[in-house]
Formats: structure tokens, C-alpha cells, sequence
């Protein structure tokens, strides 16, 4: 089980979080300008890393936030934890 | 006889005292400090079990949790716990055992005639032979697991309580043997908070049946001197009895605590759980886990009598038994040799040690030499053969490690006890568990811990150290190294001295080559349990297997309770062999958690039933409808009324009734349930028009709207009636089971994509008791409960909400529909739920207000056309499939909205909702049956479509049903064909699936 940093509320376990896949997929600003190709790819692809991964977490059993999270795929070492918005240095983008 | 006794002296059992017990239904007795099968070897008995696939008798191999033949069932009724290890049970007045794998009996095992059939049971046999025809092997597998036993299910429920508890520390230490002792000394004086886990009842692993010193005192006397100290730091929790069984990411581990299974049933307090599972999150692991000693593979090696040199050892240093008048040692190592000077010690007659090698450590070979005890060095025992008692003589060859083959048969040797050492492998179980490789290492001929990938380390027995005074200098580096990483300044401990030992190395010896006399005819066994031989494991690399993972699952190596603690590094060698390929090569297979068996109880601990494991919900008015005779049914984790039978009535009657009085007078709902959102703030009204498919600018104050919610992939999600309640403040109701759901995700879009938006979300769900007025009399029944609103269609228009009050309660009412009736939903503060009910209720009493359930209403609904997200559709929906473009904006973007002009959500042959009459208007047809459009089409024949919901509706004299069928918009009127699972075939007409009052004339009424 992992050990997560809430960027809110600090360390829990995995148990109080829930998963919700590929961190920094924008939703398109024009979707009806999108061909099939392209709304097919923001809609169903995502990147099956190797390394390091960003993804999103909610701390569902806590807080409730969205924040994201770079974790190795591999070793499952979190790298670093950052709130929606926020760059993976921590700085507001 | 077999010749087996309690010795007079030494063990650490009390002799003053006797332990009655059971096993098999005969009664024997032990001392305080024995274990079923220390007791059980002192009064001779020998035969433990059958094996499972030959069913050969077998006696005890071991002495801890790598046994893998004497498995018992412990205890009666519900207390009952299956496969249990003979080995690691603690005695207590009145235990009953019985052995697991014995069926019929174990003297005369009717299964033992496979022993005679063991040519053609080879690897895979049960799979070759029973999987065709595949039906066939639901009925052969019933009996071949009965024959192959492993245990009973017990057969009444648990009456023990199992708990939980979550824990951190600075040093978690797994094994309390000589290097796990000093290790939690190290890192307790260093002031860091530290656990000590061993699954043992009592510290000192290894020492507990060592005849070594330590710092000049008894071993055992060292070991109660460090816990003592260990006893006095606050911040050391010491855990007996307790075994770490996983190691999960982030030095995550479990520890499995057996808190009573040592007491009489009378003898522990009710309220103290049988089993306690630790969650641990520990900053730093030391594993102190130990060896477990390698068995040998010859022929016949299986024979009761058979053991493993550190458990015969162990029965006679720890338990003071002496399993045999007389006995032999063969190994391939020094350690072997320890068994011999036990067994001399014991007064047992040692008749050889016969070790592979050419020449032994200086330090044993002293040893037994002094002893006077025969070594017959470049030997091996070729075969091993059995009276009717066992074990009761063994043949000895010399061989020639450079050929590998015997060269001369040297005669045989009588014999009760076999001692085998093939070498110690390390137990690298819970380093492997943590993500980290172990690599072999042909100096010790075993796997080690390889590098790291947690915060662990392994000293010790477990990192393949096994002269003591290094196994304690580990204990301390270790500790050290973890103490330090936390922060914590450690000093250290003096390490204490130790008996000097000149090692000589081991040889590995991983099959002993059978007699050519024998033509073949040999049986050598890899995995006890389950009797898998190395011809086995050679049989599967020429049928092509290569992976040791692939042969683990044909041989059947490695599984059952003991997972193949004592024979997969064997078997992998052997593998290796047959593939030209070192065992390092080769690898081990994975090892998972749990370490050992786990029970059920402790992992489901206190999360039981209604109250911890899924919670159940009630409304407000839940005890009236108890009180009414309700029967439930379950909506997510609520309890809904189902209908409410009245005496004498079938479910059909009381639906029928129940329909008819809301479509005649007045019915009342109990809509509680539904997910209430608050939603408030500037932005509130930009947030719905982005999730849901139509718009919502234009709503004004006191007026509703249904909407629809699509997923981004454009399939209904959810829908419900949204209210505004004012331009900044709307109250949101979604689906009894999507409450959750969809409050999570507008959260999510909120936060993550539409940040800018200021928008707030109150989950409201249980603060509002809502309930449904419906029917031609529903004005009337409000009218007469003291409702102060005025209700004509003038004033209060279908689709709008008043505030108000009804018999003096403040109330949300809402002229909102769902069973297409005049219809007034009622929002009340929960807490006054149940009055405005009983108001309702007293006031409906003239109109004979009938309460009806959620069948009911499923009918009413259904007879309007209505769907119920989750039951008409099934995530791939779109609102067009249901014929409901009109709820579908063209004016703006929202959620899914792209995904309706993908090509396929285009397609023309989409499933669409329409309805169905059967030609038998009695027929109601099973929901989820396949439409077909001609009974008469060859296999397979194309599917059309399914049928989502079907009802008979008293109200139109007939079945109805809705279903979902390609192109079922342009078929309307054609027939299609329901194809039942009893192979009746049902023709039904499709029409349009609203039913009842299409102009929607009654809701406005």
C-alpha cells in the first residue's frame, strides 16, 4: 500500500485516496473543432509509462482534493506531489 | 515400534505437568511447551498424513512452518481452523486435532491405490485426462479433490472476534533469533521505536534448540536476558506469536498475530480477538528471518521417519524427544553434522553420517569423531526403504560428484531416522515480497537477498551467514544502519562470544542419481505436499516447459500451504539441470504474500456484515414502513420499500393494487433516497449547462428542469430534475446509486479543469426526507394536510416548486412527475420526515392513499416510457438511442457532447429504446432476454438486441416491457423474438415505448 503526501492534509495511506489516471490532459477549448483522430485521442489514449508517470489523486476519504502525483511505474517511488495547477516543481505554472 | 521416547532431561518443556488432547479421536497427553507434533513424536506416532496425489503415508519432516506433510484440522464447530502445521500448534488441555489428508482413514487409505497407478500419474495427468470434455471436469474434479484432502471448511460460523490495529515505527525487526534479538537491542538503545515480530510463542529462533554458548551462558539463558532489557524500553513492542507474513510498497507490512489459538476455549477472555492483523508502516525493515534447511532428493526420501537434520535437532534439544532409537545423517554440508551429535546426545544410536563431500569442516569432524559416530565421506544414501512402521533401512552408494553417477553399492543400513541437510536456503520470502531480487549464490548453493529496492535489510540466517558470532555482528550492523537512517545516533552493542567453528563449504547436491538396479522404478520427491518428483520436473522441460513459473503450475511444485519452503530451490536446481542452465539462471518463482496461511477472520477483521463492511441506509420513514409490512430492496446501500403486501397477497396482487391506486386516487413514495447536491455560488448555472446536455441559463427561480449527464464518451451517466432555487443557488437529484458518483465528479471537473468557476457542492442527500404525492387526488390530499400554497395549475405549474408549509412544516414542494400522474414531491427537513408522512397519511385517509414501493413505481414508469439510468441503459447509451434528442443542445458545448458526432455513436443501427407487446398478453418477458429476428436462423444466430425492463401493468390489462434493439425506431410494428433461457421462444410486436397517456395530459393535470 502506498504512503501519499496530501499536499492538503499531508501523509495517509493509499487507502484513503482514489486513482484518477493520466495527470495534464487538458480538455479541449473546441472539442466541435476536432476531428474523430484527435477527440479519440484526448478521449481514450493515454501514456502506459515506464518511469515516471504523472497522475492525478484525490484524497477521497479526506479532503476531497485533485492534486498530482509523479510516481515511478516501476519502483513505485513517489518522486513528487503537487496541487492542481501547480507545476511537478511545486511552482504555480 | 517406532522406537521413539521423551527423554528424561533437557527441552524446554515441563515435565511437572500434563496436557490431555485428541488426535484423531484418540486421547494422548504432552507437557507445557510442546507442540502437537513434539507431543505426538514422543508417544510414536509416525504416520501424519497422505500424501496427495499417491497417497503415501507420511510422517513429520520439519518442526516450524516450512512442514509440509503433517497438516491438521484444530478444534470443533465453528472454532474449527483447517491446515493447520502439526508443527507450530501449541498443546493445551483438550485439544482436538484431526489430520487433513488422510481420507477414508490413515491406516487403510483406499487412495493408495494410485500409489500402485504412480507410472501413469505423471505431471499434468489430472489435466490431460479430465479436461475433455471440458463439462466432465466440474464433476471429476469434486472427487479428486476429495481424495486429495487439504482440509474441511468449517461448517458453522466463527464465534471468535478478529481485529485490526495500524502501527508505525522507526525499526520494524522480522524473527527474534540470535541476529534479530541483538538487531532490536541495537536499534532499542538507540531510542528509535522498534518492533519485534517472531511467529514463535517464544523468542530465540534457532537458540530455543541450540547447545551452543553465547557470551558464556546457555543460549537460552542470553536470549532471556535481551528480552528482558528489550522489556524495558516504552517504545519496544515485542510480538510473539506473530508472523510477518507481507511486505507491500512503501514499507507496508502485515504481521498476523495469534492472540488465543494457544488457550483452551474456557481459558481466554470473550471480548480478546482470536487474531489480530497489524498494518505496519515501518520506516526502516531488519530481516532476521532465518534458513530452512533443505531436504535431500533420492529415492524414497519421503518415508515417515525422513526428516530434516535441523528439525530432528530441534525435537531433541527444544521438546527433549528422541525421535528413533536409531538413525543416520546425510548432507552436503557441516550443519548436517549437528543432528548427529543430538541424536548421540539423545542416546540414540548413530549408525553414520554419510556426506557427499570429500572432506568436512575441522570443527564437526572432530566432533563426531570423538563421538565415536562412523562418517562415510563421497557417499550418498541411494535409497530409502520402509517396513510397515516407515523408515527401517537405508541403502548407501559411494559416487562420484565429477560423473554424478553411483559407483558402488555399498550395502544397507538399518535404520529408524534419516536426518537430511542438503543446505540452508535463506528465507528470502518477504526481501522478495518487497520488490527486490534474490540472487543464488553457488558459495552457500542458495538464493540471497539481492539489492535493496525498500528500506530493508537482511542479516543473518537470511543473508546466508550461519556461523553465530557473524549472525549477531550482522544483527547489530543491521540495526545500526537502520537506527542511523532514522535519525536515531546508535552506540552499538558489544557483540558477545561465540564457539569458534572451522566451516568446511557446502557441495551442492540437488538429486542424489538413482540405482541402475533399480531400472527406474524410483520415486524422489521435490514437494512433499504435493508430490511432485523430479522425474516430474524433468517431464515437464521435455514437454517443452521452460519457465520455472510454467512448471511450478504443471508440476503442481511449490504450491499448497507450504508453498514450497522446502522444495522449490531443489526443484529449480533440478529444472536447471534438465535445461543445461545454472539455478541462478533458471530463478525462483515469485514469491507473494502471505509467508504463511492467513485466515479469513483476520483479514476481514471487524468489517463485517451491515454495520462495518458495506453500511446500510435507511430514510426517515424507514419504521413505518416496517410497521406497514414492507418488504426492501436494495438500492445502493439504501433500503427502499419494494411493496407493501397486505395480508393474503402475492407480490403481483400488491403491486397491481398499488399501481391502480395511484393511477385512480393518490399513491405516496418514499423518494428519500434520490442524491440531493446543493449547488450555489455566481457560477452555479454555467457549471450545469456544462454538464448537463441541455440548457440552463435561462431557468428562473422556482422552477425545474430534468437534464441528462452524458460521460465524455457522450453514454448517459445519470439524470434527475434540477431545481433553481435562486440565480446563485440550485438543488441538484441524481439517481439513488449515482449520488455519489456524480458528486465526485462535478468535484473533479471543478477542481481540475474549471478552476475559474465559483461554484460550491454540499452533498444534501440525508438532511432532505422527500416523498412523492401522486395521482388524480394528490392536490386534494395536500389541500387537506394544511398545505398553504396555493396548488391550482395556475398558480403552481407543472415543472415549478413552491415554498411553503404543510401542517405547519416548511416544505420544498415540487410539481415533478415520474409516474405520469398529477404528482407533488415533498422536500421536508429529515427530521421531520416521519411527521409529515404520518400528516400526509392521516390526510389521504378520505382518498384511501396507498403507499406503494419501488416496484410499483418501476411500473408506472415504465408504462409512460420513462428509463432508469442503470437499467435501460448500460454505458452505451446516448440520449439518441433513447429517442430523447430533445434534451441534446445544439446551442452549446458540454460534456460528451463531441463524442455524439463520432462515426459510430452516428451509426444508424444503433441499439434503440423502444417498446415491446408480447402476442400472449399475459407473457411478462425476463429482462435481460436476447431479441433475435427469426427463431429459425443457423448458429450463432445475430443478435438484435435485450429486453431492460418488462412489468405487467394493470393499468393497460397487459405486459409491457421496454427494450433496447438495433434500428428499433424504423421497425415499429414488425415482429421480433425473445429467445428464453428454457428455449421458449416469445414473438413480440415493437412499438413506441410510451404506453400510457402519450399527450402527457394527466402530469399537467
Amino acid at each position: 500500500m502506498l504512503e501519499i503526501e496530501c499536499p492538503w492534509c499531508g501523509s495517509r495511506d493509499q487507502d484513503e485516496f482514489s486513482y484518477g489516471g493520466e495527470a495534464h490532459i487538458v480538455r479541449p477549448l473546441s472539442p466541435e473543432n476536432l476531428n474523430d483522430r484527435e477527440w479519440g485521442d484526448y478521449l481514450f489514449f493515454r501514456d502506459n509509462k515506464k518511469g515516471q508517470h504523472a497522475e492525478q489523486w484525490c484524497h477521497s476519504a479526506g479532503c476531497r482534493r485533485w492534486f498530482n502525483v509523479i510516481r515511478d511505474t516501476v519502483s513505485y517511488r513517489i518522486v513528487s506531489v503537487y496541487r492542481s495547477g501547480d507545476s511537478p516543481s511545486g511552482d504555480p505554472s | 515400534m517406532s522406537g521413539a521416547r521423551r527423554l528424561s532431561r533437557g527441552g524446554l518443556i515441563d515435565r511437572s505437568r500434563s496436557i490431555r488432547f485428541r488426535f484423531n479421536g484418540k486421547t494422548y497427553t504432552g507437557h507445557p511447551g510442546d507442540t502437537l507434533a513434539s507431543a505426538l513424536l514422543a508417544q510414536g506416532v509416525r504416520l501424519f498424513g497422505r500424501s496427495f496425489k499417491y497417497h503415501r503415508p507420511r510422517g513429520i519432516v520439519g518442526a516450524g512452518a516450512e512442514e509440509p506433510n503433517a497438516l491438521v484440522q484444530v478444534g470443533e464447530a465453528g472454532y474449527s481452523t483447517p491446515n493447520l502445521r502439526a508443527t507450530q500448534v501449541e498443546l493445551y488441555e483438550g485439544l482436538s486435532a484431526q489430520t487433513v489428508n488422510g481420507w477414508p482413514s490413515l491406516k487403510h487409505d483406499v487412495g493408495a491405490i494410485n500409489s500402485m497407478f504412480s507410472r501413469i500419474l505423471p505431471a499434468g495427468f489430472y489435466y490431460k485426462t479430465f479436461m475433455w470434455p471440458r463439462s466432465a471436469w466440474m464433476r471429476y474434479e469434486h472427487f479428486i479433490r476429495k481424495a486429495a484432502g487439504l482440509g474441511r471448511t468449517p461448517e458453522f460460523p466463527d464465534p471468535d472476534i478478529y481485529d485490526k490495529r495500524h502501527i508505525h515505527c522507526d525499526v520494524l525487526i522480522v524473527g527474534a533469533g540470535p541476529s534479530g534479538l541483538i538487531a532490536a537491542l541495537t536499534a532499542a538503545r538507540s531510542g528509535a521505536r522498534v518492533i519485534l515480530a517472531d511467529e514463535q510463542a517464544q523468542f530465540g529462533g534457532s537458540l530455543l534448540s541450540a547447545s551452543s554458548t553465547i557470551g558464556g551462558t546457555r543460549a537460552v539463558d542470553w536470549v532471556k536476558k535481551i528480552v528482558d532489557e528489550l522489556r524495558t524500553f516504552p517504545e519496544v513492542k515485542l510480538l510473539n506469536r506473530s508472523t510477518v507474513v507481507g511486505y507491500f510498497d512503501h514499507n507496508f507490512l502485515t504481521i498476523n498475530s495469534r492472540r488465543t489459538h494457544h488457550l483452551a476455549s474456557g481459558d481466554s477472555d470473550p471480548r480478546m480477538s482470536r487474531e489480530r492483523l497489524w498494518r505496519v508502516r515501518a520506516g526502516e525493515v531488519v530481516l532476521a528471518t532465518g534458513a530452512i534447511e533443505r531436504p535431500l532428493v533420492f529415492d524414497g526420501n519421503d518415508l515417515p521417519g525422513v526428516m530434516l537434520s535441523s528439525a530432528v535437532t530441534t525435537y531433541i534439544r527444544r521438546y527433549g524427544v528422541a525421535p528413533g532409537r536409531t538413525g543416520v545423517v546425510f548432507t552436503n554440508n557441516d550443519s548436517g553434522y549437528q543432528a548427529a551429535i543430538d541424536m548421540a546426545w539423545a542416546g540414540m544410536k548413530v549408525v553414520a553420517i554419510v556426506d557427499s563431500r570429500r572432506s568436512p569442516g575441522a570443527s564437526v569432524a572432530r566432533e563426531t569423531e570423538a563421538l565415536g559416530i562412523p562418517v562415510y565421506k563421497g557417499h550418498v544414501i541411494s535409497s530409502a526403504r520402509s517396513g510397515s512402521e516407515g523408515l527401517n533401512r537405508v541403502e548407501l552408494s559411494r559416487w562420484s560428484k565429477s560423473t554424478g553417477e553411483l559407483t558402488a553399492h555399498k550395502g544397507m543400513i538399518d535404520c529408524q531416522i534419516l536426518a537430511l541437510s542438503g543446505g540452508l536456503s535463506p528465507v528470502v520470502h518477504l526481501h522478495s515480497q518487497s520488490g527486490a531480487k534474490p540472487v543464488f549464490d553457488s558459495r552457500v548453493a542458495a538464493f540471497l537477498p539481492g539489492a535493496s529496492v525498500q528500506k530493508e535489510r537482511s542479516v543473518g540466517g537470511c543473508n546466508g551467514t550461519f556461523d553465530l558470532g557473524d549472525c549477531l555482528r550482522e544483527g547489530v550492523q543491521g540495526a545500526l544502519a537502520a537506527a542511523n537512517a532514522r535519525g536515531f545516533s546508535a552506540t552499538g552493542v558489544d557483540i558477545p562470544a561465540t564457539d569458534h567453528r572451522q566451516h568446511a563449504p557446502i557441495e551442492a547436491l540437488w538429486e542424489v542419481p538413482a540405482n541402475i538396479l533399480d531400472g527406474g522404478r524410483t520415486k524422489k520427491f521435490v514437494d512433499y505436499q504435493n508430490d511432485a518428483t523430479a522425474s516430474d520436473i524433468r517431464l515437464a522441460a521435455r514437454e517443452g516447459y521452460r519457465s520455472i513459473e510454467h512448471v511450478k503450475r504443471y508440476t503442481a511444485l511449490g504450491f499448497g500451504t507450504d508453498q514450497g519452503k522446502l522444495g522449490n530451490i531443489n526443484g529449480l536446481a533440478i529444472l536447471g539441470k534438465a535445461l543445461n542452465k545454472e539455478p541462478g539462471d533458471v530463478g525462483t518463482t515469485t514469491f507473494r504474500p502471505n509467508y504463511t496461511p492467513v485466515t479469513f477472520g483476520a483479514i476481514a477483521g471487524r468489517n463485517l456484515g451491515p454495520e462495518l463492511f458495506d453500511p446500510v441506509r435507511k430514510t426517515a420513514i424507514h419504521p413505518w414502513h416496517v410497521k406497514r409490512g414492507a418488504l426492501f430492496e436494495n438500492v445502493g446501500q439504501w433500503k427502499r420499500p419494494w411493496y407493501y403486501p397486505r395480508s393474503g397477497e402475492s407480490m403481483s396482487d400488491a403491486v397491481n393494487r398499488e399501481c391502480l391506486a395511484t393511477r385512480d386516487s393518490v399513491g405516496v413514495l418514499d423518494a428519500s433516497t434520490l442524491g440531493k447536491i446543493d449547488i450555489q455560488g455566481p457560477d452555479a448555472a454555467e457549471l450545469l449547462n456544462r454538464i448537463y446536455t441541455n440548457g440552463w441559463t435561462n431557468l428562473l427561480p422556482g422552477r425545474c428542469r430534468y437534464g441528462f449527464m452524458l460521460g465524455e464518451d457522450g453514454m448517459v451517466m445519470d439524470d434527475g430534475v434540477t431545481t433553481c432555487i435562486a440565480p446563485d443557488h440550485y438543488l441538484m437529484t441524481t439517481t439513488t446509486g449515482g449520488a455519489a458518483a456524480v458528486m465526485g465528479w462535478m468535484e473533479r471537473w471543478l477542481q481540475t479543469e474549471w478552476p475559474d468557476l465559483q461554484v460550491y457542492l454540499t452533498s444534501v442527500t440525508d438532511q432532505w426526507s422527500v416523498m412523492s404525492v401522486a395521482g388524480p387526488q394528490s392536490r386534494a390530499v395536500l389541500h387537506a394536510a394544511g398545505c398553504d400554497v396555493e396548488l391550482d395549475s395556475e398558480s403552481f405549474p407543472f415543472m415549478s416548486m413552491r415554498e411553503g408549509k404543510i401542517g405547519g412544516v416548511s416544505s420544498r414542494i415540487s410539481r415533478i412527475s415520474f409516474s405520469g400522474e398529477l404528482a407533488f414531491e415533498i422536500s421536508v427537513n429529515a427530521n421531520y420526515g416521519m411527521t409529515l408522512w404520518q400528516t400526509i397519511m392521516d390526510a389521504g385517509r378520505a382518498y384511501d392513499i396507498t403507499p406503494y414501493g419501488t416496484e410499483a413505481m418501476h411500473v408506472l414508469r415504465a408504462e409512460k416510457g420513462y428509463v432508469i439510468v442503470g437499467q435501460d441503459t448500460d454505458g452505451s447509451v446516448t440520449p439518441n438511442d433513447l429517442g430523447m434528442d430533445w434534451i441534446v443542445s445544439k446551442n452549446k458545448d458540454f460534456i460528451g457532447k463531441r463524442s455524439l458526432f463520432r462515426a459510430d455513436t452516428l451509426r444508424s443501427n444503433r441499439k434503440q429504446l423502444v417498446g415491446l407487446l408480447t402476442d400472449n398478453s399475459k407473457t411478462v418477458l425476463p429482462e435481460g432476454a436476447q431479441l433475435v429476428n427469426s427463431p429459425q436462423q443457423s448458429r450463432p444466430v445475430p443478435m438484435m438486441g435485450h429486453v431492460s425492463s418488462s412489468y405487467y401493468s394493470a393499468s393497460l390489462g397487459r405486459s409491457i416491457a421496454l427494450a433496447l434493439v438495433k434500428g428499433g425506431r424504423t421497425r415499429m410494428g414488425s415482429t421480433i423474438f425473445a429467445q428464453l433461457m428454457d428455449d421458449q421462444i416469445v414473438p413480440a410486436v415493437i412499438v413506441d415505448p410510451v404506453f400510457y397517456d402519450p399527450e402527457n395530459q394527466r402530469s399537467k393535470s
